[in-house]
């Protein structure tokens, strides 16, 4: 495997092989954890560790997993990844878990992992299979993060928890958006993302 | 593709299911110990936030031991209860017992200006799962000092909102005696409480259901303390 092939693995999702705006995959927990930045982001690098781990697992795995089993392997790989990521949470950052709840365990749901497991892991080497992982995970968490920047900036004029937004313009009659906490607004704003992605890499456009 | 045979799968099933069951268990009583903890400071938070006073996760634990000095357990006819730890009852499993056999905490708070507040967990129903809360009082045992609820899964922005200061906040001062005798509780109201009404506050619009389910968790959890209320106050 030359290097440059693993960049490419790597850096692919981040564009044009995104798993949120290209391959249209976990768009639910993408909805529901980005109201605000923080749990956006610990959500983004739980999938991280997720789709990277259970990518590397199961490659290592591939030559001996019995096909007629392999959905139900894969499952029971990623539900105990998702488990001890959760255990970890709430052990050592258990405002953040309180705050991801049911999402945490939708992770073992989320598209993009088993996804990744059979598009790629059951196919490739563990190498390039956990670079795989970790290139689909950082894409979906770059989306998730630009979602919940923009939506924390302007639905509650903070980012992180901290005021942004000075209290002057409160004052001078701004109000933050209420739309922007609905998850409407996050389809929309995912929306928009693809529709700028589109434009630009024209690429990624249909042929009529 | 490699054909395998029955034995092989029967086998390979039973060695990943005892490893990854060893691997969860492992990891889920190493952690434990921690999570236990953040359960305790939490709760802690809560009920230092029904007597207004703030703290964060580092802070809880000596806000808590300086704050609350007392904490004891009474039963529906206002005795107390010996021997027993208010801190670690679960309200879930004493609301599930018949109102004769519950243990009720009270948790004392003593202010920076001397004067105490007496606080009382409650437990109830919202729209999507459990909602609960801590309300205080004044010695008066009739007028609500502050208050503070939580939920597990209510809808963000709708039901949730029984979390934010706007809309705990206005269950300061209100009573939930009336005629210093009867018990009224306190009414969340649809539409808005009249001014001055000491005995409602507004409701959550769009969120009527986890609204009443409040309203009843503080009628039906408050009603249990009234023996206790009316003996004790001052």
């Amino acid at each position: 495997m030359s290097s440059n092939k693993n960049s490419k693995l790597l850096s692919n999702p981040f564009n044009l092989e995104n798993p949120v705006t290209v391959q249209i995959l976990g768009i639910c927990s993408a909805l529901a954890v980005t109201v605000k930045l923080k749990p956006a982001i610990v959500m983004g690098l739980s999938v991280i560790v997720v789709t990277a781990f259970s990518n590397l697992v199961i490659s290592w795995m591939r030559n001996s997993i019995p096909p007629r089993i392999r959905i139900i392997v894969q499952l029971v790989i990623v539900a105990s990844m998702v488990i001890l990521v959760d255990q970890v949470l709430r052990a050592f950052v258990y405002d953040v878990s309180k705050q991801l709840s049911v999402y945490v365990g939708l992770i073992i749901t989320n598209c993009i992992i088993m996804g990744r497991l059979e598009a790629f892991a059951m196919g490739n080497k563990p190498w390039p299979s956990l670079i795989d992982g970790i290139g689909n995970g950082i894409g979906y968490a770059m989306i998730l993060i630009v979602v919940a920047f923009i939506r924390e900036l302007f639905g509650s004029g903070t980012l992180l928890g901290y005021k942004i937004i000075p209290q002057a313009f409160f004052d001078a009659g701004y109000v933050n958006n209420g739309m922007m906490i609905m998850p409407t607004m996050a389809l929309i704003l995912v929306g928009v993302i693809i529709w700028i992605q589109r434009s630009y890499f024209k690429q990624l456009n249909e042929k009529e | 593709m490699r054909n395998f045979s029955n034995t092989y799968i029967y086998t390979f099933s039973v060695i990943m299911v005892v490893i990854v069951a060893l691997l969860l268990s492992l990891a889920a009583m190493q952690l434990k110990p921690f999570q236990d903890k953040n359960i305790e400071i939490e709760k802690k938070q809560n009920i230092l936030a029904s007597v207004r006073i703030n703290s964060t996760p580092k802070d809880a634990q000596d806000l808590y031991a300086k704050y609350i000095t007392e904490s004891f357990v009474v039963n529906n006819i206002g005795e107390k209860l010996e021997g027993e730890d208010a801190f670690t009852i679960d309200m879930k499993s004493e609301l599930s017992k018949p109102a004769a056999e519950r243990k009720l905490p009270v948790f004392v708070g003593t202010l920076e200006n001397g004067s105490k507040t007496y606080v009382t967990p409650l437990r109830g129903k919202g729209l999507w799962g459990p909602i609960w809360g801590y309300v205080s009082f004044e010695p008066d045992m009739n007028t609500i000092y502050g208050a503070l609820f939580d939920h597990q899964g209510e809808t963000p922005g709708l039901g949730a909102e029984i979390t934010m200061d706007w809309f705990e906040d206005p269950f300061r001062g209100k009573t939930i005696f009336k005629d210093s005798t009867e018990f009224v509780s306190v009414k969340v109201l649809k539409g808005g409480a009249p001014d001055g009404d000491p005995h409602a506050v507004d409701a959550i619009s769009g969120g009527t259901i986890t609204s009443k389910g409040l309203e009843a968790m503080l009628d039906s959890c408050l009603v249990q303390y009234k023996t206790y209320f009316l003996s004790n106050r001052q």
